[in-house]
């Protein structure tokens, strides 16, 4: 049996908003407690413990937290530092975000001081997805009692001068990559930007800038607290800490839960969300990371790690952790024109391939859900799915192939019985509970 | 400055290459070719067309090697240099498959389309595309957009590159076209569809790859294979632009720009690029004589036996006017000509500025064009660089972009497309600015290398000589003329006048000036194509036109001898930096026109005083004889003689007036009788005109 994260290990205690919020209760729950503590251990001690501890960037593509702070200027030069956090949480399926700001935005807003004073910046910008309005409000709440109690702003008791401002997106997708952010944040249209130069060198306003996901910075505060080898303890190894997993779709009890890293996937669904709908054999496929991920068949589901190396090991990924579940009744072959649609739909337009290659994809899949396509458009469309894959200035191109890939890597069995069917005047698609 | 530079590989071929080199650079220095479509030497780099992708040996995703540096490359694991391929098969499916991509939505109407022939998706679809559409949905269709009379659109053939974005905000400083939408449905619009605001608008038309934007008063006229190309330059202001015109049979059917980084880059302005369709019409095409207030055609031979007779009269009785597109060659066989007869009452500076010819850099723009993208405050007097010199200006906003660089401005506030710091209106503004302490004469003598523009406006005023002689004082009181830095300039509005006034074309001893000849009574007034005057002053006066278009000067004219147009003669234009260019005949004169030098040589023997050359060339000869600066082509003097500058012989000391400055130009689209006859500058004209004269209503 595995072994399941103990509450007191948890480190978002408040998740489900059973108890205060604001900086009272966030109080009692341990945040805030020994920041300043932490700070005087200076900012090399921070980025090595953050470095130590193995976290990983939780905002989808897992690049090593601690480094990532490391790239920043040592020196302060003419530009000033800026530290973004990404809030714009649009990842289909992820939810994870959005609980955080609402129940636990202090433990957000620490993060972010000892972030920011770790790479010597003195002003944070959260970029808030448009459509979170009750979070914005819950965030600016907390954000005014952390100001009227002296823990941030000009003169506060940490003795590091620090602003944070929450910015409202216009909940565009794309905005949620890091350099569309920060076009988004100066104004601009949301597009992304060439890489490099990395934000790091140049990003917000053209000055180093780091941009993280809110629940990366969210858990930097307990990890500093509770120590690097506490949170290393957790998972496989480079897959280390705890993390929160949302977990919708055909399953008993959805749910955002806080688990160890590297928990089976079976015992992940079963114990926290009650299984999956009639049964772990009435399992089809799971979209493990949010919509951007190849989705797993269930012999792979049946074993499967929920970590970011076990998961690559299939062509799949972490991503957010949004684990989007599939019984047998779903017609996947149409889910994946679902979200190839969203990606059309959210394509900056910007380059070629993938301005042009998502809607390609959407339009094949569309009509090979209803069979009327040919067997060798089934290669043709991997052929485009590469050709956008890689090809674009971000990863939206990328996270467009993906879900057709892997649609076509394990269930090309039934877009070709679906294109047969057609042909021979058939029912296309039968849902398999109601077929019994 | 010697910079870094960096061993890297390409193709298995060893190349040492500079750091700040792009990787697309870095390619064509070992000769290879990379495809490119929104990538522009000269605009910023988007990086979105996905065309110039190369392989990075090594990394899992191949790179934009516009975008991309050497300084970012990663080199192999065992300290190898850093290698890339562009001939690898990951290389060409990635071409192939951008290609693709480009094509599924653009229409298959290339035998319709005005790009076809010169276009770069055309081209690049033969050598990097695949053979076969494997595409069988609906193509996207994109609504036209309206962009004023200059550019058609045909917007369902734009491959979203985003040039046109990228110049009208950067180079022409007018952010009027831009993205909306987003994904497949992203259209290229001008927002609230209103004409572009810019005089450089018809460069888009060069820059758009496909056939999106496109020339709308050639549409349809011709493909480009059946053009025959004339390199020559470009008249319609003092610039002298390098341009090429593409005629076929005797018509001018456009004009495109040739690169000179020295002046125009490798832009126009839509002045210069529409001054071809003013060739078609109100052609002057046979001798005229006014007779009982009509005109009547005659022959060549009669006409000149008029002009003759009224040529011998009183010399002092006789002047002349060369107007503003006068080629040396013109001026000189007039002037050799007007010597003969001993006629002195000759001028070149139709706009009545007191320049004197004599020492070249007191009326030249000696910065020179190149020169003024290292000058670091820039005081402009009585000119609107954007209206009199459009290129001048848009390498003024190109330096103000790329080092700040500081503007003033004396004279009337206008649009520049940079901010600039309004010093004052008048002459006495300028007089009075080098008494001052604070404010912008503190930014010119803080400026390393500070530059002064003097415009024509400013030096057409009575006290025009005043007015030279206190910016001659001004720029040496800030130092901003020295042994190898010399910006002090005078910036012309006429292609002709420099020449003129290298020549001599001013009056003699006792000779009238243009406002002479205006005032005092005379018998015999010759307009060579000099049309910007007020031809009533000329009372009873026999007024002989020699010129190519019917315009103010043929309507006065009593008698009118028909010359060619510049496409249609061989020319020297002298443009403001003193650089000597050629212009070369593209199509032969009108009807029975001819060549304008060629009607003073045959007004000689008429009068008895045969002009001692029988061909362009024999004259040639001459000219750079007597006037060694003609002959040194293609060459602007700089600083050369910065040394020798004397604020003593420029212009005269006196009190200036306290009048604010005039406006050389009023109307940037008819400043001339050619471009007073094209169609499309009368539209934009009148566009430009528009929301004053419905304030004014």
């Amino acid at each position: 049996m595995t072994q399941l994260l103990q509450d007191k290990d948890r480190i978002f205690t408040n998740l489900f908003g059973h108890h205060d919020a604001g900086l009272e209760g966030a109080k009692q729950r341990g945040c805030w407690n020994g920041t300043k503590e932490i700070l005087e251990q200076g900012r090399d001690w921070i980025i090595d413990n953050m470095k130590a501890s193995g976290l990983r960037g939780r905002g989808g593509a897992g690049f090593p937290t601690g480094l990532k702070w490391s790239f920043m200027p040592k020196e302060v030069g003419a530009r000033p530092h800026y530290l973004v956090v990404n809030a714009d949480e649009s990842e289909p399926g992820t939810c994870k975000d959005r609980e955080i700001m609402r129940h636990d935005p202090h433990l957000l807003i620490e993060g972010c001081l000892i972030a920011s004073f770790a790479m010597q910046a003195h002003a944070c910008y959260i970029y808030l997805r448009g459509e979170y309005v009750t979070e914005r409000l819950a965030l600016e709440r907390a954000v005014k009692e952390a100001y009227e109690a002296k823990l941030i702003g000009d003169k506060n008791i940490h003795g590091w001068p620090f602003h944070v401002y929450i910015h409202h997106g216009a909940g565009a997708y794309i905005c949620g990559e890091e350099t569309a952010l920060l076009e988004s944040l100066e104004g601009k249209k949301g597009q992304p930007r060439m890489k490099p130069p990395f934000p790091a060198n140049a990003g917000l306003y053209g000055c180093p800038t780091t941009v993280n996901n809110v629940e990366s910075i969210a858990v930097a505060g307990t990890i500093l607290r509770r120590g690097a080898e506490w949170f290393a303890s957790f998972g496989r190894e480079r897959n280390v800490g705890t993390k929160i997993f949302s977990i919708s779709g055909h399953v008993n009890k959805p749910c955002n839960v806080e688990e160890a890293m590297s928990i089976p996937m079976r015992a992940l669904i079963e114990t926290h969300a009650g299984g999956v709908r009639g049964g772990w054999d009435n399992l089809k496929a799971v979209i493990p990371g949010g919509s951007s991920v190849s989705l797993l068949p269930k012999h792979i589901c049946d074993d499967v790690l929920m970590d970011f190396d076990a998961l690559q090991a299939h062509k799949s990924g972490l991503g957010t952790a949004a684990v989007i579940v599939m019984d047998m009744s779903t017609d996947v072959v149409k889910a994946i024109a679902r979200i190839s649609y969203f990606y059309r739909h959210e394509s900056c337009g910007q380059c070629t391939p993938c301005r042009e290659g998502t809607g390609w994809m959407w339009r094949v899949l569309e009509r090979m859900s209803r069979g009327e396509s040919e067997i060798s458009e089934i290669d043709m469309l991997l052929d485009v799915a590469g050709q956008v894959e890689g090809h674009t200035i971000c990863a939206l191109g990328d996270a467009a192939a993906w879900p057709v890939q892997g649609l076509i890597r394990h269930f090309r069995g039934e877009i070709e019985s679906r294109i047969n069917n057609y042909r021979a005047g058939k029912p296309v698609f039968v849902s398999q509970v109601a077929a019994e | 400055m010697s910079e870094d530079l960096r061993k890297i590989i390409i193709d298995g071929q060893e190349i040492e290459v500079p750091t700040s080199y792009t990787l697309l650079q870095a390619a064509e220095t070992a000769g290879r070719e990379i495809p490119r479509f929104c990538y522009h030497e000269r605009l910023s780099v988007a990086g979105n067309c996905r065309m110039c992708l190369v392989e990075l040996v090594g990394a899992p995703k191949p790179a934009a090697s516009c975008a991309m540096q050497v300084k970012d490359m990663r080199g192999g694991p065992n300290g190898e240099p850093p290698a890339m391929n562009t001939l690898s098969p990951m290389v060409k499916k990635a071409r192939e498959g951008v290609m693709e991509f480009l094509l599924i939505n653009h229409p298959l109407d290339c035998p319709i389309c005005d790009q076809g022939g010169e276009c770069d998706l055309q081209d690049q679809s033969i050598a990097y595309g695949r053979t076969g559409s494997r595409f069988p949905e609906n193509k996207r269709a994109v609504e036209d957009k309206y962009m004023g009379p200059i550019v058609a659109t045909e917007m369902t053939r734009c491959i979203q590159c985003t040039r046109c974005v990228r110049f009208v905000t950067e180079i022409a400083g007018v952010p009027e076209i831009g993205m909306i939408g987003r994904g497949e449905d992203a259209e290229i619009t001008t927002y609230l569809e209103k004409s572009i605001t810019s005089e450089l608008s018809g460069n888009v038309i060069d820059l758009c790859p496909v056939g999106a934007l496109t020339s709308k008063p050639y549409a349809f006229n011709a493909r480009p294979w059946e053009l025959e190309k004339t390199e020559t330059i470009d008249v319609m202001d003092a610039v002298g632009s390098n341009i090429r015109v593409d005629a076929r049979g005797p018509a001018v059917l456009r004009i495109l720009p040739r690169v000179h980084e020295g002046v125009n880059e490798e832009w126009i302005s839509d002045k210069t690029r529409y001054a071809w369709e003013g060739l078609g019409r109100q052609r002057l095409d046979k001798p005229y004589v006014r007779e009982a207030g009509k005109l009547r055609a005659i022959a060549w031979p009669e006409a000149l036996k008029i002009a003759a007779g009224k040529l011998s009269g009183d010399a002092s009785k006789i002047g002349a006017i060369a107007g503003d597109l006068c080629s040396v060659e013109e001026m000189k066989a007039a002037k050799d000509l007007f010597d003969a007869l001993g006629v002195v009452s000759y001028d070149c500076r139709q706009d009545g500025s007191k320049l004197n010819s004599g020492n070249r850099q007191d009326y030249l723009f000696n910065t020179t064009i190149a020169g003024i993208e290292e000058a670091d405050a820039i005081l402009i007097i009585g000119a609107n660089p954007r209206t009199e010199a459009t290129m001048i200006n848009a390498r003024i906003r190109k330096t103000w972009l790329n080092n700040d660089t500081q503007v003033g401005l004396i004279g009337a506030p206008v649009d520049l497309t940079y901010p600039y710091e309004h010093v004052g209106t008048s002459a006495a503004d300028l007089a009075g600015l080098k008494k001052k302490r604070s404010g912008f004469i503190k930014t010119l003598k803080d400026a390393k290398r500070p530059m002064i523009i003097l415009g024509s406006a400013a030096l057409a005023g009575a006290d025009g000589e005043q007015v030279l002689r206190a910016a001659g004082e001004l720029a040496a009181a800030v130092g901003a003329v020295s042994a190898d830095w010399n910006g002090f300039n005078v910036l012309h509005t006429a292609a002709s006048r420099v020449g003129g006034l290298d020549l001599g074309f001013v009056p003699g001893t006792g000779g009238h000036d243009v406002a002479g000849l205006q005032s005092a009574s005379m018998d015999t007034i010759v307009l060579m194509g000099a049309d910007e005057l007020d031809m009533a002053s000329f009372g009873k006066a026999f007024v002989i036109y020699i010129g190519s278009h019917g315009d103010a000067g043929a309507h006065r004219a009593d008698l009118i001898l028909p010359g060619a147009a510049w496409t249609e003669q061989d020319g020297i234009f002298v443009n403001t930096e003193g650089r000597v260019q050629l212009a070369s005949r593209a199509v032969f004169p009108k009807g029975d026109a001819k060549e304008n030098w060629a009607i003073f040589r045959a007004l000689s023997e008429h009068l008895g005083k045969t002009l001692p050359y029988d061909n362009l060339a024999q004259l040639r000869r001459q000219l750079f004889a007597s006037h060694a600066v003609f002959a040194g082509i293609d060459y602007a003097p700089g600083s050369d003689d910065a040394a020798e500058f004397d604020v003593a012989k420029i212009g005269a000391a006196g009190d200036v007036a306290d009048s604010d400055f005039g406006v050389a130009v009023t109307n940037f689209y008819f400043t001339n009788p050619i471009v007073r006859a094209s169609k499309t500058l009368a539209e934009c004209s009148a566009i430009a005109a528009g929301p004053a004269q419905a304030a004014a209503e």
